[in-house]
């Protein structure tokens, strides 16, 4: 019996910090000391607190390593001794007191969150189906199919308040009742007319579940670490809500730059249905279910409902034109299906094993449960995070998220991506939830969290958002088409430096008729970065149109790179390593930036030793030469 | 496979994994490979290229011994990202989306790695990520191996 477990995390973020390498070697180092019978090394999703990736957990103690190094094995394996000590020079050391923390329960990232979906994530093995049964996996699958009828899990779900977290926040019991009743209608209709034989059940499904798991957002990564961290909960969902509509057959339609979620997904079906939670005869109770796994081929707006459908049929994404059926009724291959995201799926199991009023006393009067984001940017402590609606912005970035870094001050919150908008300091204090985000200009969103500080360029960010979304745009809605080239277009020339100051109410008017001008949520949403870093940073805009200045030294249009000659030590570094050749000087002469030919790439303030600090960046175009 | 494939519907709803597969064996989607799919999915060509086009995830030109992705994720937009994009497309004389003439590198972009905190960083490979990237580091990581490959000749 193993005594001692030590829990690695191996999520995307976790093996790109090196957490690979870090497992062999502690393995080889257990074997080396013998202790392969007293300690247990297990592989888990990644625990969220990316800032300390890769994280070393040794329990019972709840020991945490953080910033963990592959040259650490031996000693780490030596400290699981009998008479090993505790490293403490691996200790995670708090940012803003200093102080070192041994034990997990006790780091306030860790500390102020409320786990219900990421409960597993970084405690179970992933790739093991014993593991999640050992914590209560698959319970609620067997009381659904043993307790309760289809109608039953349905009000069960709708009772809950569960609102679906892909973006939207669409009730999930009233679409999952919705679905059940075309999916019934659709059964009845095709038995009266012959179609409906034995086995044609298995091969045309009369509905289908579809997990949308596209994760379209370039800021967010939490559908994927559930998917790593925890696959069987986004299945037993699945099986449950198959069960609840009278669907037989379930998608995953992951976006195609996951692949360890692919393939922890892959596993984790295989177990289940070598162990009869999938299959034809699910737990042995007559209804079948199974779950195939499809990969999205990048393209964003697949992760609207109608679109994913065509995609997963093989066709151009698009979303149907208006007046469009809905999806619960005419989706997948025109029969009805259930689309939900990975997030709404996971929590399905805890309602049913806590009970509908457990979920709902959890949250606001109108968005229950609990909201999970990416917490990155700016910000001390980047990662993944699960808080309970309603608590306020402030609370998740000062909190839990440690502020922003390097004694620089904050300046807004983004959520939403690109569908969603900024949230200046003013606005900290709205809580979380669907309702409070939309009324303040952003939204909840899948779940992107990007914290900037007086360094970011809200100008710059808008760009960024549209440049994405209108790259991203299925080209059907002229508006979405041509209007975000257009605005594009304004805010490239403001950026550079040749801004109108009647530019900001065009990009204004332009963004209220693309809104209202696009047929699905990609154009409808896509001027939201615009239109809310207008509405609270429009005196950026007028420094970059009327001053020529970007204030937050971004924009490289109005931006000069300059050298302090009293600082700086004439020691040829960036002379040398200027690639246009734009700097003048010489040994024991002071470095100057010829302005002209400049093209500010920043390599020199890259290279100039920090021990100088010589090369800064000034808002506004330097026209004469520094000196 | 069998299984599956009853399963499907129709064939048609193999069409993007079927492309998947050949850019996988061949880094990118040659044009018989494409009317071959044509032909098993009994489509026409032009639904096939029509599919393949929409989605960034196809390539039509053969790609290079070195990809590299530099995540261009909200987290690292705002600590630099544009800058490293830049500095990588000078150290290899290309642009986003194109491929050395050597056929060495390949340089793409990607919405979160999924490293934000290591932001603005790179992949290369599929593997390696470089991290808390500045123009400076860029050029040594892309220095050393242009370097070797002088030293051995
Ligand atoms: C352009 C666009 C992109 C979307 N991307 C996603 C996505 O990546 N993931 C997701 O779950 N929902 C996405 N949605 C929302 C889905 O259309 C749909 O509302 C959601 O998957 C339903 O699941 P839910 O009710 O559980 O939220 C997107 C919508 C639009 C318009
Ligand atoms: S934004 Fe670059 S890794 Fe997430």
């Amino acid at each position: 019996m193993p005594v001692k477990t030590v829990l690695l995390g191996q999520g995307t973020c976790c093996i790109s910090a090196g957490a690979k390498q870090i497992s062999a070697a502690l393995r080889e180092e257990i074997a080396r000391l013998d202790l392969a019978g007293t300690v247990q090394v297990k592989h888990t999703g990644c625990r969220g607190f990316s800032q300390i990736d890769p994280v070393v957990i040794i329990e019972p103690e709840g020991l945490l390593y953080s910033e963990v190094k592959v040259d650490d094995a031996p000693e780490i394996a030596r400290s699981l001794l009998p008479q090993g000590q505790p490293i403490e020079r691996l200790f995670y050391r708090d940012p803003v007191t200093d102080r070192a923390i041994p034990h997990h329960r006790d780091i306030t990232f860790y500390n102020n969150q409320q786990r219900t979906v990421l409960k597993n994530c970084g405690y179970i093995d992933p790739e093991e189906i014993d593991d999640y049964l050992a914590v209560g996996g698959y319970q609620a699958l067997r009381k659904v199919l043993s307790e309760m009828t289809p109608e039953q899990v349905i009000d069960a779900v709708k009772r809950s308040g569960l609102r679906g977290l892909g973006g939207a926040g669409f009730p999930a019991g009233r679409k999952w009742e919705a679905c059940r009743r075309a999916s019934r209608e659709s059964r009845v209709e095709s038995r009266e007319s012959g179609r409906e034989t034995p086995d044609s059940r298995l091969q045309t499904p009369d509905s289908y579940v579809v997990c949308n798991a596209d994760e379209g957002d370039p800021g967010a990564f939490q559908d994927r670490s559930v998917l790593e961290g925890d696959p069987h909960s986004v299945v037993e969902g699945m099986i449950i809500a198959g069960y609840a509509v009278g669907a037989t057959k379930g998608y995953v339609y992951v976006r195609a730059e996951y692949p360890l979620a692919v393939k922890r997904l892959g596993i984790a079906i295989a177990e289940a249905r070598e162990r009869g939670f999938l299959g034809e005869n699910v737990l042995g109770n007559g209804f079948g279910f199974d779950i195939e796994i499809f990969q999205g081929a990048g393209a964003f707006v697949c992760g609207e409902s109608t679109a994913l459908t065509l995609s997963l049929e093989g066709a151009r994404g698009m979303p149907k034109p208006l007046p469009r059926p809905r999806t619960t009724e005419v989706g997948l291959w025109g029969r009805p299906t259930l689309l939900n995201n990975v997030k709404t799926f996971a929590n399905i199991r805890w309602i049913i094993n806590k009970g509908a009023e457990w979920f709902a006393s959890q949250g606001t009067e109108k968005s229950k449960g609990t909201a999970i984001f990416s917490l990155t940017g700016k910000i001390t402590n980047c990662g993944l995070i699960e808080v309970p609606m309603g608590i306020t912005l402030r609370e998740i970035i000062f909190d839990i998220g440690g502020g922003v870094p390097g004694g620089r001050t904050f300046k807004a919150v983004q959520t939403g991506g690109p569908s969603g908008g900024v949230l200046p300091e003013g606005l900290l204090g709205t809580p979380i939830d669907f309702d409070s985000l939309t009324a303040a200009g952003s939204m909840m969103g899948s779940g992107g969290m990007v914290v900037v500080d007086e360094d970011t360029c809200m100008v710059d960010l808008a760009r960024y958002f549209l440049d994405f979304t209108q790259k991203e745009s299925c080209g059907q809605c002229s508006l979405c088409r041509l209007g975000s080239v257009q605005m594009l277009e304004i805010l490239n020339a403001i950026t550079e430096g040749n801004g109108r100051i009647e530019d900001i109410d065009l990009l204004i008017e332009l963004g209220e008729s693309v809104k209202i001008g696009s047929i699905c949520g990609l154009g409808q949403s896509a001027p939201n970065p615009v239109l809310s870093t207008i509405r609270y940073f429009r005196e950026e805009y007028e420094s970059h149109i009327l001053e020529k200045k970007c204030p937050a030294r971004v924009c490289k249009g109005l931006i000069s790179y300059i050298i302090v000659s009293d600082k700086c030590k004439a020691c040829m570094i960036c002379l040398r390593k200027c690639p246009v050749e734009a700097i003048k000087g010489g040994k024991n002469e002071v470095h100057v930036i010829d302005q002209d030919n400049c093209t500010r790439c920043g390599v020199c303030l890259s290279v100039c030793p920090e021990r100088f600090g010589a090369v800064e960046i000034i808002p506004g175009r330097e026209v004469k030469i520094h000196g | 496979m069998e299984a599956r494939q009853v399963l499907s519907p129709s064939k048609k709803g193999k069409l993007i994994p079927m492309l998947q597969q050949i850019q996988e064996r061949f880094g990118y989607l040659p044009e018989e490979e494409m009317v071959k799919v044509a032909q098993l999915c009994g489509v026409t060509e032009s639904k096939v290229f029509g599919a393949a086009s929409f989605y960034a995830q196809f390539r039509f030109t053969p790609i290079g011994r070195n990809r590299v992705m530099v995540c261009r994720g909200t987290a690292c937009h705002v600590q630099g990202a544009p800058q490293i994009m830049e500095t990588i497309e000078r150290e290899l004389s290309i642009k986003e989306g194109q491929t050395t003439p050597d056929l060495e590198y390949t340089l793409e972009s990607v919405a979160c790695i999924g490293c934000c905190a290591l932001a603005p960083c790179i992949m290369i490979n599929n593997k390696d990520v470089h991290g808390r990237l500045t123009p400076q580091k860029v050029t040594e990581i892309f220095a050393t191996p242009k370097r070797e490959a002088q030293d051995a000749s």
